[in-house]
């Protein structure tokens, strides 16, 4: 039985005005990390709402645990752990008294769970006599975590859990939910960083309430359905808004350093392709243009969909 | 019931830790019942008044005397001419302007009667109002005198006269502050039990921490209990503070028992955490939520009997302070304080407060099992 499942679910706000998850079914796997990948007002934390059963469905199941959400709301709450995307704790009262209270709402005690922690809570038993709302952004995502733990829940729901935190404390961040996954745990989380996608088992790429791709990261990547060139060249604002002009190409965005230019699979070699939009931008007046084949990443998976869902 | 203790420990140990709160909660009564009823007094004295005296003649002296030792009034102009009295009228010097017409003492004693002119500056309608019955009764207080002293004793007045004698009751001395005191407290309540109660629980909502905890097997019921008892308890300590003051500051012993003003205070604050708990509902941060309170405080302030009577309002404003919970205590508050009045004297409030509770509290769960 899957931990997870979600069958058409939609949500609409506003009367119906809003249309936030748009028929939405996946289910995720015992001990699997499964991440909801998208911008903002995708409808990842209505679907995380709906799960945590804070908000009603307006038509679909889901049920957690085995539970349904809405009938058996009472029974999901007990066992899942759920992290919102806004810090959400005490900010007057210091770490440990939160982690009592939250302990103490679910009858029992850090003691009890104190193995679970362990490893998330050492790194802030130095602060524990801190308010929470005196702590560091990487800390309060710990102490979050730690709360949404403290009870053993067998799933853990975390909405942008790494919003706001620090590079270095993202990544401890994402080691501590690997080993918490190896413990037995199913985990749900949501990122609007698309580097932090490989730490998933699965995901879903998520776009105006809809899934537009789901898989393993790396399946995804390997459907990706284009060519991919990586372009760089004097005057990077300017020559993107050049190559946009450029018929050939169905892509071209800026993409770290360099632009990344996507062109249709249609027979042509990549020499030619590359000759092509040198020698369009060299008509326009580009000298010392690179530009290579690359692999693509899920960001460049990700508006290769978003581009076919507004064109199809 | 565990989980009970944890919140309220939870609760009070935030309460303790806001510094702000606690100013709120112990300093704000004090003062307000220290400063309050000391100035907000009804009684009014140091009303201007200019005499224009065009007789000065040994009458109209003692007449002016008589005024002046009142000690309601304070002479500001004393001439001859009433244009410089009104002068003083419109430069709001004065308040009350008296003219004495020339011949005064004379015709008084040929004619047997004589005309007055007050006129009085009624921007200030109160002080208008009572300034003139002052000086109305002190002439007519004069009029008795001198026809006492002119007019050969009789057995019998030659014009029947009614005298009025009063004696004020449960206020003899008309202490202003007698009558303010009880009313007050029971403002004070209503802060701490409506609002206090109402920001505290749309802080959880506003700050998420409402999120955390409905993700909690926690009940509904155990969570709101949470957070109304430990204003209905801080309410109770800021009541019995309160009485103290009034004892020690003002001497008003409550004459009724202080058992039945606790269990009043006790209904009372349920009833108003009820209401707090309501705009919380309709409220998702703490600045709507004051709003709202702020309307209905002012409404309840100004129509609860605390200022104006209720008695003296007109009808369709009396049916509105019969919704109005703080009317209910303040009245009973005054009778069982002043009065000593029992409970079988209280009865009728005592029952409206609690359905008033009750229709309050039950509306509020309903609508914030609606909206979560």
């Amino acid at each position: 039985m899957n931990p997870i499942t979600l069958q058409n679910i939609t949500k609409t706000y506003e009367k119906g005005k809003v249309l936030a998850v748009d028929d939405v079914s996946f289910s995720v796997n015992d001990s699997e990390m499964f991440g909801l990948i998208g911008p903002d007002g995708a409808g990842k934390t209505s679907i995380f709402r709906i799960l945590t059963t804070l908000l009603l469905p307006d038509k679909g199941t889901a049920s957690v645990c085995g539970k349904d959400v809405v009938k058996d709301y009472k029974a999901i709450r007990g066992m899942v752990g759920y992290m919102p995307g806004r810090f959400s704790l005490y900010q007057d009262l210091s770490v440990e008294e939160n982690l009592n209270f939250f302990a103490s709402l679910f009858n029992t005690s850090i003691k009890q769970n104190y193995e679970l922690i362990k490893d998330i809570y050492v790194q802030l038993e130095p602060f524990k006599d801190r308010r929470a709302g005196k702590l560091s952004g990487g800390m309060k995502q710990k102490l979050a975590l730690c709360c949404a733990l403290i009870h053993k829940p067998s799933v853990l729901f975390l909405d942008e859990p790494t919003t706001g935190v620090d590079a270095v404390s993202r990544f401890e961040f994402w080691e501590m939910l690997k080993r918490l996954k190896k413990q037995g745990i199913t985990i749900l989380v949501s990122t609007a960083y698309m580097d932090e996608v490989e730490h998933c088992d699965r995901i879903a790429l998520m776009q105006n309430g809809k899934i537009l791709s789901m898989d393993t990261p790396d399946k995804i990547i390997k459907s990706y359905s284009e060519k991919l060139f990586e372009l760089k060249g004097d005057n990077k604002h300017k020559l993107l808004k050049d190559t946009m002009t450029y018929s050939d190409a169905v892509g071209s965005y800026a993409s770290g350093e360099s632009i990344h230019v996507s062109f249709k699979k249609n027979g042509k070699s990549d020499a030619d392709i590359i000759n092509g939009l040198k020698g369009f931008l060299e008509s326009k007046g580009y000298q010392h243009i690179e530009i290579v084949p690359t692999v693509p990443n899920i960001e460049d998976c990700f508006l290769s969909l978003t581009k076919t869902e507004i064109h199809g | 019931m565990r989980t009970l203790m944890f919140l309220l420990r939870k609760e009070f140990r935030q309460i303790f830790r806001d510094p702000g709160m606690l100013r709120i909660i112990l300093i704000m009564p004090v003062i307000q019942l220290l400063v309050l009823p000391r100035a907000a007094d009804y009684e009014i004295k140091n009303i201007n008044i200019a005499i224009e005296d065009y007789d000065h003649s040994v009458v109209s002296q003692q007449l002016t005397n008589k005024i002046i030792s009142s000690g309601y009034f304070k002479l500001v102009g004393y001439h001859n001419d009433y244009n410089k009295g009104y002068e003083l009228i419109e430069r709001d010097k004065a308040d009350i302007v008296l003219e004495i017409p020339v011949d005064f003492e004379q015709k008084l004693i040929r004619n047997n009667s004589q005309d007055l002119l007050v006129a009085v500056n009624a921007i200030n309608g109160t002080k208008a109002i009572i300034g003139n019955g002052y000086l109305s009764s002190i002439l007519m207080d004069y009029n008795k005198e001198i026809r006492m002293k002119w007019l050969p004793p009789t057995r019998f007045n030659e014009l029947p006269t009614i005298d009025i004698v009063s004696s004020n009751w449960y206020n003899p001395n008309l202490v202003y502050a007698v009558f303010m005191v009880p009313g007050i407290l029971v403002l004070l309540l209503t802060l701490i039990g409506g609002n206090l109660s109402a920001f505290n629980i749309v802080k959880e909502k506003e700050i998420g921490t409402i999120e955390q905890i409905n993700v909690t097997p926690i009940k509904k019921h155990i969570f709101i209990m949470g957070k109304l008892i430990p204003f209905i308890i801080m309410g109770l300590v800021v009541f019995t503070l309160g009485m103290i003051i009034a004892v020690v500051v003002y001497g008003i012993i409550p004459v009724g028992s202080m058992l039945l003003l606790y269990l009043f205070a006790l209904v009372y604050l349920v009833t108003l955490v009820g209401f707090g708990l309501l705009i919380s509902t309709y409220s998702e941060t703490q600045v709507q939520a004051q709003s709202l309170t702020f309307f209905f405080l002012i409404i309840f302030n100004l129509m609860s009997g605390l200022f104006t009577s209720i008695d003296s309002m007109p009808h369709w404003a009396q049916i509105i302070t019969r919704f109005i919970p703080l009317s209910y205590f303040i009245e009973v508050m005054r009778m069982i304080v002043l009065k000593g009045s029992h409970f079988h004297d209280v009865a009728y409030q005592f029952t409206i407060l609690i359905i008033m509770g009750l229709v309050l509290n039950t509306w509020a769960i309903i609508n914030y099992r609606k909206t979560t």
